[in-house]
């Protein structure tokens, strides 16, 4: 058995005194992909942002072996795990390729952060075509393709996507999902993604696992959790 | 807890009450003087605070007010011949006007750019007020010279111990009135609004009225404090006005506790004696000991603002609260 | 019409000044959303260690650059030690550090260097030229400073990574964590780049107004109107506003309200501009109101 990536065990959050998760186990896979479905509300947001230290945790939460529940944002960052939170996260003021600066910001590799540049613009041309214009200005998918582009030039090990299809229209959502398998066999990056739409997070995850107001309710494969009735009727809704 | 602290905090104004009658019977009238200047800073404190501290509108330039309070008891009495006991009260609403009017254009102000425009007013009074254009109100930068209050021949006392009296008069007066405006309906408005402005609203507070009243009522106040100072100096010049006035005045209300009536004593002790006692010190240390004052009220103002946020009074609290064992401190 | 012409020059060299002190109270204030009140005690401070070191025989522009160092690692070591501690505190508890930094600095300005006005000889020395009259070389060589400060701040945001991750960290500090940038870092080296350039400022005024603890007040006030007018938001359009500021306050001191009153312009911009359009000339936010 590969040691997986990222392993939570026993992992509690707060919203200053407030618990939001309450005790989560859960894992990704070395190269795999795992879903976190749940309703509105269910804590998969809280989630991430306790794996990105963006709230106070306590439990047990390794990232290859290192612990990430005492680090700052920045460190969890710099480790290799880029967040692509809910909202985007663009710096709306700032243009395209200063977006794209900032992902490669903490890079000291100047030659292969160029080449993830061209690599960046082949999985979403568009923003080459948009390279100076101020991000603010780009539609939701392009802003979606923006902030993943952001989170790749970090060279991360593992990504963090929060609720990559929210406001999207299907026709994007599936070029979106179709890029992310990509980048997920030919780069190796690890995913942990945060979906509603549970078809497809589970069309594209290896692992999957269910939270509801903070607990873990199920969780194994992926086809498993398809295929079980009772998260197909809650969730899936059929 | 609450009950204890009333108490205590009744048992506090009474001494108080009755130190301030004994004091002209005991004190020199040197230290008599001091202590007029002591009622005088506390009532321009209680109104900073009743602006910046209960309604959390932040005001660098009070010292404008107590100017306009100074020179207006100055100009009446001395141009137009008014009674003192009369001036006072009118400069008082000047100033009240004054101050109503500013809080107009306060209310588009954010917080900070409030402690700015403030900031502007405190550090250009001085020269507005030595305007050559207004020489013939102001005596420019010369000032106006209205002579030292004295005792009317029929009260037999000495002409310190009356400006004494009249201070004292007017402090409990507007101490009174103060604390009723914060113990009440009005004070709880404030105070409100400082805190959850867009809740106050929605309760229908009438946010804008609130403000521009307290605006107003606290420069009534710091314009009666400066015209009982102009009466007990005996002039008024453009100097005694600048901007460390000003911002001593926030350190008074800063030391004495925020939102607090009774820690403007406490503030006005010590932007009284602060000063003076670095003037004694710098007979014998020469003139860097100017430099001790401004060192004290910079060190205190951040020390209280890491330690002691709620001033002098909030540390009374927690000693009363310590020495009689209350579960809620 | 020579007489208007020199109080232009002067405006502007003046204006210049202002220019860079706005520029730099615009840089923290769209970093943490407050004003430092202490920024003219704290240029004040520098000008006097460099007043020191030329004092003591160091050349002027090896004292000026030293001066720069001192300012910019005393102000990041302030920053974390003083003013970081209150970051989450309600503003008026950030004020109120402020001011307590101003009356810190001008004390030991006071008490380390004495009270008496001392003179600190421009670095730009000899004839004016063009004639008398119109502009003397300080002025010239002060306008010029100001200048090439902005032009080194502007290449310094816009073209290097440490500059495009401040700006990165100003606006959207919880974006800027989690590409990895250090914003508390980038917050000190902000306090730290403004009071280098307060204390240019401060250098640069110095001939001008001569050397006393006091005299950064109404510099301080000028940068102030000058920020607001350019609008609080955009650092250019505050310097340019110091400019406009510099440029005003010396004609309407020499043909309109006369030179005694030359402050209460500053006082009447400042209250007019949050009046009538808060956001300045070529701001964006909207100041809140309640």
């Amino acid at each position: 058995m590969i040691e997986p990536i990222l392993r939570a065990r026993g992992l509690r959050a707060f919203y200053g005194a407030a618990e939001a998760l309450h005790g989560l186990d859960f894992q990704v896979d070395e190269g795999g992909v795992t879903a976190l479905l749940g309703a509105n509300g269910a804590g998969k947001t809280t989630t991430l942002r306790a794996i990105s230290a963006v709230i106070r945790t306590e439990g047990e939460l390794t990232f290859r072996g290192h612990p990430l529940t005492r680090r700052s944002t920045e460190d969890v960052a710099r480790l290799g795990v880029a967040h692509v939170p809910d909202g985007r996260g663009t710096f709306t003021d700032l243009t395209v390729e200063e977006n794209l600066r900032l992902g490669a910001y903490t890079r000291r590799d100047r030659v292969e952060a160029r080449r993830d540049f061209e690599r960046v613009f082949g999985y979403f041309p568009r923003l080459q075509e948009r390279l100076f214009q101020q991000a603010g200005t780009l539609s939701g998918g392009e802003q979606q393709m923006l902030a993943i582009s952001r989170a790749l030039l970090m060279r991360p090990s593992l990504l963090l996507l929060d609720e990559p299809s929210f406001g999207l229209a299907p026709l994007i959502v599936a070029e979106i999902f179709r890029i992310l398998r990509d980048i997920n066999r030919n780069e190796r990056v690890s995913m942990l993604i945060v979906e509603q739409n549970a078809n497809l997070a589970l069309d594209l995850a290896d692992r999957a696992y269910l939270i509801e107001t903070g607990q873990l309710v199920i969780g194994g494969r992926a086809e498993d959790m398809r295929r079980d009735d009772s998260v197909r009727r809650a969730y899936l809704g059929y | 807890m609450d009950a204890r602290w009333n108490f205590f905090a009744r048992l506090g104004w009474v001494v108080a009450l009755f130190l301030s009658i004994a004091a002209p019977f005991v004190l020199g009238s040197y230290h008599l003087y001091q202590l007029t200047q002591v009622l005088i800073y506390a009532i321009a404190l209680i109104g900073l605070n009743l602006l910046t501290g209960y309604n959390g509108q932040i005001s660098l330039g009070h010292g404008a007010f107590f100017a306009i309070g100074g020179y207006g008891v100055a100009i009446l009495t001395t141009k137009f011949g008014v009674p003192y006991w009369a001036a006072i009260p009118a400069a008082g609403a000047i100033c009240f006007g004054a101050g109503f009017l500013f809080g107009f254009p306060a209310l588009k102000f954010g917080g900070l750019y409030l402690a700015l425009a403030t900031f502007a007013l405190a550090v250009a009074a001085p020269q507005m007020l030595s305007y050559k254009g207004f020489d013939a109100w102001t005596g420019g930068a010369q000032g106006l010279q209205l002579g030292k209050l004295r005792a009317p021949p029929w009260a037999h006392v000495s002409a310190d111990t009356w400006t004494y009296l009249v201070a004292l008069i007017a402090a409990l007066a507007l101490f009174g009135f103060a604390l009723n405006l914060v113990g009440g309906r009005i004070g709880r408005a404030l105070i409100a609004i400082r805190d959850h402005a867009i809740a106050a609203e929605t309760m229908g507070i009438d946010a804008p009225l609130y403000k521009t009243t307290a605006f107003g009522i606290s420069a009534l106040y710091a314009g009666v404090a400066g015209g009982l100072s102009a009466l007990a100096v005996g002039f008024v010049s453009p100097e005694s006005f600048t901007l460390p006035l000003s911002l001593s005045f926030l350190v008074g209300i800063v030391v004495g506790g925020l939102a607090s009536v009774g820690g403007a004593i406490f503030g006005a002790f010590f932007i009284e004696y602060v000063p003076n006692y670095a003037d004694m010190l710098s007979v014998q240390f020469g003139e860097s000991a100017k430099a001790l004052p401004g060192a004290i009220y910079g060190l205190l103002l951040i020390a209280m603002m890491a330690a002691a946020p709620s001033g002098v009074i909030g540390l009374i609290r927690k000693i009363v609260a310590r020495l009689f064992g209350a579960e809620r401190a | 019409m020579a007489l208007f012409l020199h109080q232009l020059a002067s405006g502007l060299a003046l204006g210049g000044i202002y220019a860079i002190m706005a520029l730099a109270l615009v840089m923290i204030y769209q970093a943490t959303q407050l004003v430092n009140f202490a920024q003219g005690e704290m240029a004040m401070f520098s000008t006097y260690l460099a007043w020191k070191m030329i004092d003591s025989g160091w050349p002027y522009w090896f004292a000026f650059v030293a001066t720069l160092a001192i300012s910019f690692v005393g102000a990041v070591a302030l920053e974390r030690a003083v003013v970081r501690p209150f970051a989450k505190a309600p503003i008026l508890a950030s004020i109120i550090v402020f001011i307590g930094l101003a009356f810190i600095f001008n004390a030991c300005a006071g008490w380390l260097f004495g009270y008496s006005v001392q003179s600190l000889d421009s670095p730009f020395p000899g004839r004016p030229l063009f004639g008398v009259g119109y502009i003397s070389a300080h002025e010239l060589g002060s306008i010029f400073v100001s200048f090439v400060v902005l032009a080194l701040v502007y290449v310094f945001f816009r073209f290097t990574p440490l500059g495009l991750a401040m700006r990165a960290a100003a606006q959207n500090p919880a974006s800027a964590r989690l590409v990895g940038i250090r914003v508390g870092w980038m917050l000190s080296i902000g306090w730290g780049l403004a009071a280098a350039i307060g204390a240019v400022a401060g250098m640069m005024a110095a001939p001008i107004v001569y050397l006393d603890p006091n005299m950064m007040g109404g510099v301080l006030l000028y940068a102030f109107a000058g920020a607001v007018l350019g609008g609080v938001d955009n650092p250019w359009g505050a310097a340019f506003g110091g400019f406009l500021v510099g440029g005003l306050e010396n004609l309407m001191g020499a043909y309109v309200v006369g030179e005694e009153v030359k402050l209460s312009v500053a006082l009447a911009i400042i209250v007019g501009v949050l009046v009538v359009k808060p956001s300045g000339l070529f701001g964006r936010r909207i100041v809140a109101r309640v």
